[in-house]
């Protein structure tokens, strides 16, 4: 069985390759990146006018599953991805139960595998049950398949503990990834702490209850000698703070969502609930910071932060809203919208983005590539062709997005995994 | 006239001409309320539903009275006594009351924003009462009221409000509403109560009382919530009243003519002297009295309308 994509733009930032080329895959790899190829016998699809990479990888997604099935399931999630252009995910582990051992661990493969090609990675706790006290079982986790820990929606409070994760998981390869959150000086807040915020009369959580920690995780990186990844920074300080390090070259690496590079906390004004997010949506000088950081690939990843969260639960008062919005389908069209037409970041950067980076931050040889001999996971898109989502479109079971009934310029067009093409629509 | 809003969810909406309006209908509600008779029938047979998530007795009753006087039949809710302490969304006990018909809801809410998030499940006008630290639209009404009759007008006039300005929907409405109205506003209060880019309002800040104080036409104080001390904001309550008490000594800094406020409830003795809060610059009980006749000049313009109120 083999498959041609015929005449896309390859933009392939792992090879350096950036013109119109084919791809022939056979067996669920990529057998030949080349002009004019011709084989026998191939099933072809045309990809004239569109642009072929390879295949996009969320490294911050909540799946839901198990215990939050109302919000969203694997399945559900997953179909999400894969309209959205993603190839594989990872997931966050503040399930119900945490995943903070094997047999979580392996329950999220069985079903993943169970409903959907999209390959996924489940992230598992830094801390059993997330509480920020003792260590997750790394060595059984990464026996089944956990590549990188998280306490996602819950910080590591206490440094020992963070510079133990880190010593440990370190030594086994595993990577730290930390929601860097001061919940101490976030208090009660619940929006960005500004000028919105004081006329809202919402309370206000200041950029330093993010740029803090990320400053500590900075210097335990530096302790420790291992890796840790910041999971989506959203503050000017933040990112300063991971430039300046990489600059010393600690093994820091950043990631942003769609929602921080895409709106400011001007958004908040009409107490929409699905602009309320952890961390928040910042002021001007912080998202063209986030933009920045995008551009120059001091944040390495754009990854969604996708948190569905049920319609009764987002239908509440602004302040008692769970914090978080979908994204997965929303975040190549606005990545491509928002920061490729108007020239903010490049083709390549976006493609390294939201492929390379994440594949060698989390060592996925396999991917992130369209190298012959690589898995044939490609995610095609179109810099032309308009995404308008309605509520209908979404795939998640939650619908809590601001960006519905956004036009927004590009689109994905098809993913591709291990050589089967699936379109978006 | 034609009111051209269907909700007063914050002063931040209103024209200057808008306010005026208000306040000049207040007026005439005023006169209604001097009759031997205190009623007139404009709303009659309109349901106004009060819907008290947060409890308030001043507030409450003030608007009940305005109600009353105005004919209007009210329905009082809350949250106490209802379906919220079963776990009832606002959503929800909106979509339920809804379909009794009222005609307005007068809400108060400890969330800034519930009146916005309920607007789109209703037919009736909404008016705010204070959600949160975000507006409180009628009180910023009756304090602009009980400015006018002893200022003539708003021009120029310098304002001080001082005390915990972080938390308070009053701050927030009179700030807005004095600054369409050509007043210049001052807010004072201890450095952890007063909250960063506050001045982006329209404001000056300050954290010295006394310089503050100085040459001002209307001292507003705020109520400190006991609790606040509780949470570290500031040492101890007795600090609180000497750096920040509106005592007689430091009145004597203000303009001669100066009047002073407060939204009550007062706590004498720390954010305000018994010598001045009973003093002869104190209009603090008028500004209750008013309170009456701006609510029903809200509620008149909101769900009345058409005639003209003083015909009756």
């Amino acid at each position: 069985m083999s498959l041609l994509i015929k005449n896309g733009r390859v933009v392939d930032p792992s090879t350096g390759t950036d013109e119109t080329l084919d791809i022939l895959i056979k067996d669920g790899r990529i057998a030949a990146v080349d002009k004019k190829l011709s084989p026998r016998g191939a099933e072809v699809f045309d990809a004239t006018g569109l642009v072929v990479a390879p295949g996009f990888i969320d490294m911050h997604v909540h799946l839901r599953e198990p215990g939050y099935e109302r919000k969203e399931t694997i399945a559900s999630g997953l179909a999400a991805a894969l309209a959205g252009g993603f190839t594989g995910v990872c997931c966050m582990p503040n399930t119900d139960p945490v995943n903070d051992n094997a047999s979580v661990t392996r329950y999220v493969l069985d079903r993943a595998k169970a409903s959907s090609p999209v390959a996924v990675y489940p992230i598992a706790a830094i801390t059993k049950d997330s509480k920020g006290e003792e260590l997750s079982p790394y060595a059984e986790l990464k026996e089944a398949g956990v590549r990188a820990l998280s306490d996602d929606g819950k910080p590591v409070v206490k440094s020992s503990v963070m510079r133990r994760a880190m010593e440990y998981a370190g030594s086994l390869g595993l990577l730290v990834i930390d929601h860097a959150e001061d919940p101490d000086l976030v208090g009660e807040g619940v929006m960005h702490e500004g000028k919105i915020s004081v006329r809202l009369g919402l309370r206000g959580i200041p950029a330093e209850a993010e740029s803090l920690p990320i400053a500590r995780d900075i210097a335990l990186a530096k302790l420790t000698g291992q890796r840790v990844h910041i999971a989506h920074v959203s503050t000017k300080q933040g990112v300063d703070a991971i430039r300046a390090a990489k600059k010393k070259r600690l093994p820091v690496t950043g990631e942003a969502a769609p929602h921080h590079f895409s709106l400011t906390d001007e958004a908040v004004l009409g107490f929409d609930s699905n602009t309320k997010m952890n961390p928040p949506l910042r002021d001007k000088e912080d998202v063209e910071a986030v933009i920045e950081g995008l551009a120059d690939g001091t944040l390495d990843v754009i990854a969604t932060d996708h948190a569905p969260h049920a319609y009764e639960e987002k239908m509440v008062e602004f302040d008692r809203a769970p914090n978080g919005i979908i994204g997965l389908q929303t975040a190549v069209p606005l990545t491509l919208d928002r920061l490729v037409r108007p020239n903010r970041i490049s083709l390549k950067r976006m493609v390294d983005a939201f492929s390379c980076a994440p594949a060698r931050i989390l060592g996925l040889e396999a991917k992130g590539t369209v190298r012959p001999g690589a898995d044939a996971d490609l995610t095609i898109f179109s810099l032309r062709k308009e995404t308008c989502l309605q509520a209908a479109d979404i795939k998640s079971l939650s619908k809590n997005s601001p960006f519905l009934g956004a036009k927004l310029k590009g689109a994905v067009v098809a993913t591709v995994i291990a050589g089967q093409v699936y379109p978006a629509s | 006239m034609t009111w051209p809003h269907k909700h007063l969810l914050g002063i931040e909406e209103l024209s200057a001409g808008e306010i005026t309006t208000i306040l000049d209908t207040a007026d005439k509600m005023a006169e209604i309320s001097s009759r031997p008779m205190k009623k007139v029938p404009v709303l009659r047979a309109k349901l106004v539903v009060n819907l008290f998530f947060e409890n308030s007795t001043r507030t409450r009753s003030s608007f009940e009275i305005a109600e009353k006087r105005l004919s209007a039949d009210a329905l009082n809710f809350s949250a106490s006594t209802s379906s919220v302490n079963k776990g009832e969304s606002l959503v929800d006990t909106i979509l339920n009351i809804e379909r009794m018909q009222p005609d307005c809801y007068v809400m108060r809410h400890a969330s800034p924003g519930a009146g916005q998030l309920i607007k789109d499940f209703t037919k009736a006008s909404i008016v705010n009462a204070g959600d949160g630290a975000h507006e409180h639209p009628t009180q910023a009404l009756l304090d602009a009221m009980t400015i006018r009759q002893r200022k003539g007008s708003f021009k120029g006039l310098q304002v001080l409000i001082a005390g915990d300005i972080a938390h308070s929907r009053v701050v927030r409405s009179n700030i807005h509403l004095l600054n369409k109205m050509g007043a210049k506003v001052t807010v004072c209060g201890p450095a952890t109560l007063l909250p960063p880019q506050v001045e982006s309002l329209g404001v000056k800040a300050t954290t010295d009382f006394e310089g503050a104080v100085a040459g001002k036409d209307v001292v507003m104080m705020l109520r400190i919530q006991l609790e606040r001390q509780k949470r570290g904001m500031f040492p101890s309550l007795m600090e609180y009243y000497q750096r920040y008490g509106l005592t007689e000594e430091r009145l004597k800094l203000a303009d001669k003519d100066v009047i002073v406020m407060h939204p009550g409830p007062m706590n004498r003795g720390v954010e305000i002297a018994s010598e001045v809060a009973d003093g002869p610059y104190s209009v603090i009980l008028d500004q209750v009295e008013n309170g009456v006749s701006v609510r029903m000049a809200v509620l008149y313009l909101l769900l009345g309308g058409g005639e003209d109120v003083a015909s009756h």
